[in-house]
């Protein structure tokens, strides 16, 4: 057990009347990449910001390296080294990209006035940036000029070197054309080989995350219905799992 | 966007230097869609030979000291404004607040509190009415332009209530009288140091780097942390005592504190100045140099006009079109900049 990060026990949460999730375990090791998927209204979000510590669950329990853990708010889950990339990447348009990255640990001259000291930030975003195999044209350039694909993998960046033990990456490559995708997907795999961040990444395309996941559990319905290795399951597997959940769906339609 | 003093610092060394291959004029060209100070600065150097090729006493002495008061005025209170729009919000209230200072120093010397305490005394009085500003738009949600309305008519009856509308003297101690904008020249080396210190603290500190992400992106500042409540306060308060300052630097420079100064007409001359200077009203993006050189537009305007006998109907609607076509300039620079006319 030692080596699990994230794990949570029969997790629900309701809003009002609308039960979002009914029964969640997850279990995230160490190193681990784990996909998360399912289809839209299926509960992806709302676990997402549970383990974000967005929203509290109505019941269940949290374990973060073991211990029992209440997260208490957005900022203590991070502080733990939960690190989330939200969909709206939470990016700031008017500034350029180091600025971005070091939006809230910004490096500064000491003194009580926090001047920021920008050549520092400006060559440790390139150097990350480069290490991460990112590339820009400029650190300096502001961050709307760039692809939807180079904003998301700084995002990535971002929260990769404010030291997070967890990523939690909600639909990285959605309204992304291949070739973005396929960068995005690039940099997930190089932090996969460097094994210093343990990842769930959350998809509705499950063809394209299937090669790089550890494991892939299946949330239908605020359940998590399929809990494989991705070596033990093929994507033909999941697929017919997806088209059943269709069929039953069609069927309930059909009676009611 | 916002394209400045710190951009022209050095770049990185993997982008090659295209622009010294270009002619002086397209470097012109190019600085003109790349800074927005140099745009306005521009426009404000030809009004002024304008004026002077047309009315030859626009550059003596003594229209020069009309001229630099007013503008000077207006630049203080723009430098507090533009950092609340940067931050999406506007304060409506900084015009009463700026009539409303002097009185509260006036009354505190009355009392017999020596002078400069009785200054801050004012000051204080200012930031405690950003504050209330600020709590409205923060925690209680009211949208700023109507939290700061309200103010707005709350502070200006109070003034007129204590002074019971009457102006009444700042008592002339020579060294605070000279100090505190008693005559042009300090009123402008104030404009000057402020328009200085704060385009820094909006650009080299930890500080206007949360005001510029404030405004540019409300929900993803606060999900990476950024104190958004309290950075849109600490602006309100900083707008306020910009605003206080600004009046308090009138009454020593024209020897009168009057109730009914200030108010809208010059809330709004401080606004026009953020917005020519290039600021913008949907928060995110702002200068304070630009404000600064907008309101020396605005003061060069009206002066000029009323040297050649323009009258104030006129110079309402040339105001008016100015501000307009300004703006249709400043979207279309934007439009550019942001299509890589930039970088």
């Amino acid at each position: 057990m030692s080596k699990e990060v994230l794990r949570t026990e029969h997790v629900a949460k309701s809003f009002g009347a609308v039960s979002a999730l009914e029964d969640v375990s997850i279990r995230l090791n160490r190193g681990e990449v784990l996909g998360l998927l399912g289809d839209n209204g299926a509960g992806k979000s709302t676990l997402m910001k549970i383990l974000t510590g967005f929203h509290k669950p109505s019941s269940g329990k949290l374990f973060f390296e073991g211990q029992e853990t209440e997260l208490k708010s957005v900022s203590h889950a991070r502080s733990l080294g939960i690190e989330p990339v939200y969909q709206d990447l939470a990016l700031v348009n008017g500034l350029n990209v180091y600025h971005n990255m070091f939006l809230q640990r910004e490096i500064m001259y000491g003194g009580m006035f926090r001047i920021l000291n920008d050549g520092a930030m400006r060559e440790r975003a390139r150097k990350q940036l480069k290490e991460m195999g990112v590339h820009i044209p400029s650190v300096d350039v502001e961050i709307a000029k760039l692809s939807g694909g180079q904003r998301q993998a700084i995002a990535v960046a971002r929260s990769v070197y404010a030291n997070a033990k967890v990523l939690l990456l909600d639909e990285p490559t959605a309204a992304m054309g291949v070739k973005e995708s396929t960068m995005i997907l690039d940099l997930v795999r190089r932090l996969k080989e460097k094994g210093e961040v343990s990842i769930i990444i959350v998809a509705h395309n499950y063809a394209q995350i299937f090669d790089f996941c550890d494991r892939i559990n299946l949330l239908q319905n605020g359940k998590i219905t399929f809990d494989q290795r991705t070596k033990d399951t093929s994507v033909e597997q999941l697929t017919s799992l997806v088209v059943n959940e269709y069929r039953a769906a069609r069927e309930n339609i059909g009676r009611s | 966007m916002a394209k400045d003093i710190a951009d022209s610092l050095p770049q990185p060394q993997d982008q090659p230097r295209r622009g010294e291959r270009r002619g002086l004029l397209r470097r012109i060209l190019r600085s003109l869609v790349h800074f927005r100070e140099a745009s306005i600065a521009g426009a404000g150097i030809l009004l002024v030979i304008c004026f002077q090729v047309t009315a030859p006493a626009f550059l003596s002495p003594g229209n020069i000291a009309n001229l630099a008061g007013y503008a000077a005025t207006t630049a203080i209170i723009a430098a507090g404004e533009v950092l609340v729009l940067i931050c999406g919000e506007v304060d409506l209230s900084v015009g009463q607040v700026y009539a409303l200072s002097p009185f509260v120093m006036f009354y505190a010397h009355q009392a017999g509190i020596p002078y400069v305490p009785a200054i801050l005394l004012g000051l204080i009085v200012a930031s405690v009415v950003g504050f209330i500003n600020g709590l409205l738009t923060v925690v209680l949600r009211i949208p700023s332009f109507i939290a700061t309305l309200g103010t707005f008519y709350l502070i200006n009856g109070f003034t007129l209530t204590i002074s019971g509308g009457f102006p009444v003297q700042p008592p002339a101690v020579a060294i605070i009288t000279n100090t505190f904008g008693g005559n042009w020249v300090s009123q402008i080396l104030w404009a000057i140091g402020i328009a200085l210190v704060f385009q820094f603290v909006l650009r080299k500190t930890r500080w206007g780097l949360h005001t510029i992400a404030t405004g540019g992106n409300l929900l993803g500042a606060s999900e990476v942390g950024v104190k958004v409540g309290f950075i849109k306060v600490g602006n309100f308060i900083l707008c306020s005592v910009l605003g206080g300052l600004a009046g308090t630097l009138d009454a020593f420079r024209i020897g009168s504190i009057d109730p009914l100064a200030g108010g809208s007409e010059i809330m709004f001359m401080a606004i026009a100045s953020a917005v020519i200077g290039g600021t913008l009203l949907t928060g995110g993006s702002g200068t304070i140099i630009g404000a600064f050189f907008g309101a020396i537009v605005l003061g060069v305007l009206k002066d000029g006009f009323t040297l050649l006998g323009i009258s104030a109907y006129l110079f309402d609607m040339i105001l008016g079109g100015a501000i307009l076509i300004t703006m249709l300039i400043n979207v279309r620079l934007s439009l550019i900049r942001a299509v890589g006319g930039g970088q």
